[in-house]
């Protein structure tokens, strides 16, 4: 069965969606989901052992070789992503069982997993599949099923956010098919590695050209990197709130993996290198973001979305990574999406106890939250020093790496803005603390019954925050891996 | 040289109108009719693309020598579905957003959520 | 053709002539895909593009409204993405090859592969199938779970809270064509052969134009078409939604089943092949399963689709029934 896995991964959450929907019970139908992720995590953990010691793995669907048929192809940067990506569906989904119960009603819980099923499915299949064609199929499939959640929220504003998302979504899609409809006619192949070979003997032609650009501004708009974000804030602030922290935690992760894949994996280095100025673009657009959405964050009252604006921050740092186009630099970039992923995971989960206790998110109503609910404001505050990058905590490593990686090209003025960009973090982290511990709180005593979040959320929401710590300090795993996997990307080409 | 990618050119204008009505329509349902006509445009470029001159239907017969390329074929038919799905899900959205909002007019939704 | 219809689209202020021009668009292409030589792509595309997409515009144009404000919201930046997008796009089409040229590289490489090929590694003579169904059948594995995701959203969005409408007055959606007796015996005669010809085609794909898909489209029509005439609650005694949402789910299974199979047999994943010992056999026997797959999960969603929405409109005793 080991030669399997990579298929499996895929499959097992895929199939598990419709047999989701027989399970009756919401207890079950939870305990259910829960499984199939928990399965695809083991797996994913297998995998990312596997290539490790054995390098790509290939897999061959229906039995027909690529480039006839389809390709799976697990390289050690899949095996990664596929790790976070699983992970953190398991974990968010572990303690998302009081909070889907309450924001969702009981109706719409089994299409909810099933759903969130589909969703799974759909990510982790963009990242395994090596064939262009397929990565647009399960592309849409994730991309339907978390319009799908968004639209659940229980604010009549998910709705029109989850249109917008649906609108841009599809857009962004639609570029990458044209994208890959200009691929295919320059080489007559769909397949990745294929792909590659062929494309450097007709580099000079300006097809290929454009359908790099439709590709890239089409990731990009799934990435929501700055300026094509504005469908985020709003998804990410009304969607149910384990929503948002499943899909902080991985989508955005893997239209970042799309954006390597493709400049990397397909179009090679020195296509990539030899077109427009791209770094410059990128670390520009970068940079930009960083500062311009930090800076509404700053101003924002809603906390979720004051988050999602920092999200739209924090894959600046990313985008500045690949726009460095150095192996420090797409280390850099890759080791801080899996510690973003952690942060975030953590701080949505946090709000999820928040809105499972208070309803609200409002910063005002989070006034003496550190009394009534001192667990949640702990987190809070350990995902926010995170955030800004203070040292023992992952976001220092990554954005010490990054800093690390700008100065190796000499661009000083790089790494200045990325410290100054953090400081900026601080003011909107900042915001959230003096509201928890300092303000007096509004409802005067306790006695309207707010207390300490369920065991359950708790649980899962400090597995995250400890992560963030014990990744902080040894962090050998995660810098082990991006290094790897940086190196493989340049490697494979130069 | 123009007649030999006049398909294509078409393909680009029925691009640029879905897209067009999709940025500057404010009427939701009108921005899911752009969305379709945007779709269909690359299902139009993509299915020029497998046409071989001269060639026919690729259901294999004796008599028949040239096929045209089955391959996009085959992917715009996935992709049809898709945009189906995508429009079926987008339509229900406007549904529940008239019901909640009372509107489905984009700036009108707008000062509605400001206010 | 394409093109006036499509800036009549994008002219037209009324939604309904709008929908209406949209199906007519549709039914266009098609016809292009015709002169183009997918003809099974011109089937889906006229019973998608002229089919599902308009009805359901329809049925949504009734709840919402036909008249589109008159505001402008910002036709000076559409116009500059849009100048922005052409632009590129004609960059990239520079350098394509001739339209129609067979020594174009995407004629190359692997097309060829499937039309020499597959007759002796398939052997069915619709080559799309055998791509489809066969060669890039996990493809086509993601299409079923994109439609099935497709359900699952619009049951999630429009089935939950309140049919109340429903719920409290029986008879609802009732048709005004009740009382018509022509149309509804034209549609009794009509429901029965459109069904055979959907099983016709459901069963057809290995030769001719068809397959799984089509069929299931087919056969929701002919269910849709006794709604129009009997009322949505007729329907929905013959068809329970339950009872679609489970087979929907089955589809799914069974072609993912399949795949299972070939698994545990020692094979790929979807490598028919494990199937039976004779492969030419085997790969029939996995087409013909998983075509059917397909078949009950696109049938069972559009019906689902068509029935959230039209289950959605409230029931005003003194509007007419559905435009459609």
């Amino acid at each position: 069965m080991l030669i399997h896995l990579p298929i499996l991964q895929v499959i097992i959450p895929l199939l598990g969606a419709p047999l989701c929907l027989m399970v009756k019970g919401s207890r079950f139908v939870w305990g259910f989901t829960l499984l199939v992720s928990l399965l695809a995590s083991m797996i994913s953990v297998a995998l990312l052992w596997q290539v490790e010691a054995n390098g790509t793995l290939s897999y061959a669907l229906g039995g027909w070789q690529a480039p006839i048929g389809i390709e799976y192809r697990i390289d050690i940067l899949s095996a990664y992503l596929l790790l976070i990506v699983s992970c953190m569906s398991t974990i968010v989904l572990l303690g998302g069982y009081r909070s889907i119960e309450k924001e969702i009603p009981v109706s719409n819980q089994s299409y909810f997993y099933v759903a969130y099923l589909l969703c799974l499915a759909g990510l982790l299949g963009i990242v395994a599949a090596g064939d262009a064609f397929n990565v647009f199929v399960f592309l849409e499939i994730s991309s339907l099923a978390s319009y799908i959640l968004i639209g659940l929220g229980k604010d009549r504003r998910a709705l029109w956010a989850s249109f917008q998302y649906l609108i841009v979504g599809t857009i962004g899609a639609t570029f990458i098919l044209i994208g890959v409809g200009y691929l295919y006619i320059m080489t007559g192949t769909l397949n990745m590695v294929d792909l590659a070979q062929r494309i450097p003997s007709v580099s000079e032609s300006t097809t290929v050209l454009v359908a790099f650009a439709f590709l890239i501004v089409g990731v990009c708009l799934k990435l929501a990197m700055f300026p094509l974000h504005v469908w985020l804030p709003n998804a990410y602030a009304f969607a149910p709130s384990i929503v948002t922290a499943f899909l902080a935690a991985s989508a955005t992760k893997v239209a970042v993996y799309l954006l390597f894949r493709f400049s990397f994996g397909v179009f090679g280095i020195e296509l990539t290198e030899s077109i427009l100025p791209l770094h410059e673009v990128f670390i520009g657009l970068g940079l930009a973001g960083v500062f311009a959405a930090s800076l509404v964050a700053v101003f924002q009252q809603n906390i979720k979305r004051l988050f999602a604006y920092s999200s739209v921050a924090q894959i600046g740092y990313m985008i500045v990574g690949y726009g460095l186009d150095s192996v420090a630099g797409s280390m850099a970039s890759l080791l801080h999406l899996f510690n973003h992923a952690l942060m975030k995971a953590s701080l949505f989960m946090a709000l999820a106890a928040v809105v499972y206790r208070l309803g609200s998110v409002q910063l005002k109503d989070l006034a003496g939250l550190a009394s009534v609910m001192p667990w949640t404001a702990a987190a809070i505050v350990i995902g926010g020093l995170s955030l800004v990058g203070v040292p023992l905590t992952v976001g220092f490593v990554s954005k010490w790496y990054l800093v690390l990686a700008a100065l190796e090209q000499d661009l000083w003025w790089v790494a200045l803005l990325l410290v100054v960009g953090s400081l900026l973090a601080i003011v909107y982290v900042w915001r959230i603390v003096e509201q928890m511990y300092f303000a007096p709180s509004t409802s005067g005593d306790q006695s309207d019954g707010t207390r300490e979040a369920p065991i359950g959320l708790l649980t899962a929401l400090w597995i995250l925050v400890i992560a963030n710590i014990y990744f902080g300090i040894d962090t050998r795993l995660p810098v082990g891996v991006a290094e790897l996997a940086a190196e493989h990307i340049f490697g494979g080409r130069l | 040289m123009i007649l030999d990618l006049f398909n294509y050119w078409i393909v680009v204008i029925l691009m640029m109108v879905g897209l067009f009505i999709i940025v500057a329509r404010g009427n939701l349902v009108k921005k899911i009719i752009g969305l379709n006509i945007f779709q269909t445009s690359v299902f139009v470029f993509y299915i020029s693309v497998g046409k071989v001159q001269g060639g026919s239907a690729p259901i294999l017969s004796d008599s028949i020598e040239v096929y045209s390329n089955p391959l996009p074929h085959v992917l715009i038919l996935t992709a049809i579905v898709v945009g189906v799905a995508t429009t079926a899900l987008g339509l229900a959205l406007v549904i529940r957003i008239k019901e909640a909002y009372g509107s489905v007019e984009e700036d009108e939704l707008q000062v509605i959520d400001n206010q | 053709m394409l093109m006036v219809t499509a800036v009549a689209i994008a002219w037209t202020r009324h939604l309904f002539s709008a929908v209406m021009l949209a199906s007519i668009y549709g039914l266009v292409s098609a016809s292009f895909f015709v002169a183009m030589d997918a003809v099974d792509v011109a089937f889906t595309e006229a019973a998608v593009g002229a089919g599902i997409s308009p009805l359901l515009m329809l049925v949504t144009l009734r709840m919402v409204g036909a008249k589109e404000a008159t505001s402008h919201n910002h036709p000076y930046a559409a116009l500059i993405i849009v100048a922005v997008v052409g632009v590129l796009l004609l960059l990239g089409e520079q350098d394509l090859p001739a339209f129609g040229s067979a020594d174009a590289p995407a004629h190359g490489h692997v097309a060829p592969h499937y039309l020499q090929e597959s007759a002796a590694e398939i052997g069915i003579p619709n080559v799309v199938t055998s791509v489809l169904a066969s060669y890039r059948a996990f493809d086509t594995l993601g299409e079923v779970a994109v439609i099935f995701t497709a359900g699952i959203g619009v049951m999630a969005l429009l089935f939950s809270d309140t049919p109340v409408h429903l719920r409290n007055l029986p008879n609802t959606s009732r048709s005004t064509m009740e009382d018509q007796v022509i149309p509804r015996v034209v549609g009794k005669i009509l429901i029965p052969p459109i069904m055979l010809f959907a099983l016709y085609v459901q069963f057809h794909g290995e030769y001719g134009p068809g397959g799984g898909f089509q069929a299931g489209v087919i056969f929701a029509s002919a269910v849709i078409v006794y709604v129009m005439l009997f009322g949505l609650d007729a329907a929905m005694q013959v068809v329970s939604v339950s009872w679609l949402r489970f087979l929907a789910a089955c589809g799914l299974l069974l072609y993912g089943a399949v795949g299972v199979v070939c698994l545990l047999a020692g094979k790929n994943f979807l490598d028919y092949n494990a199937l039976l010992p004779d492969h030419i056999a085997a790969q029939h026997l996995g087409i013909l399963v998983i075509e059917l797959g397909v078949g009950v999960t696109v049938a069972c969603v559009v019906m689902l689709l068509f029935f959230a929405f039209v289950g959605r409109i409230p029931h005003l005793p003194d509007h007419e029934a559905r435009d459609g």
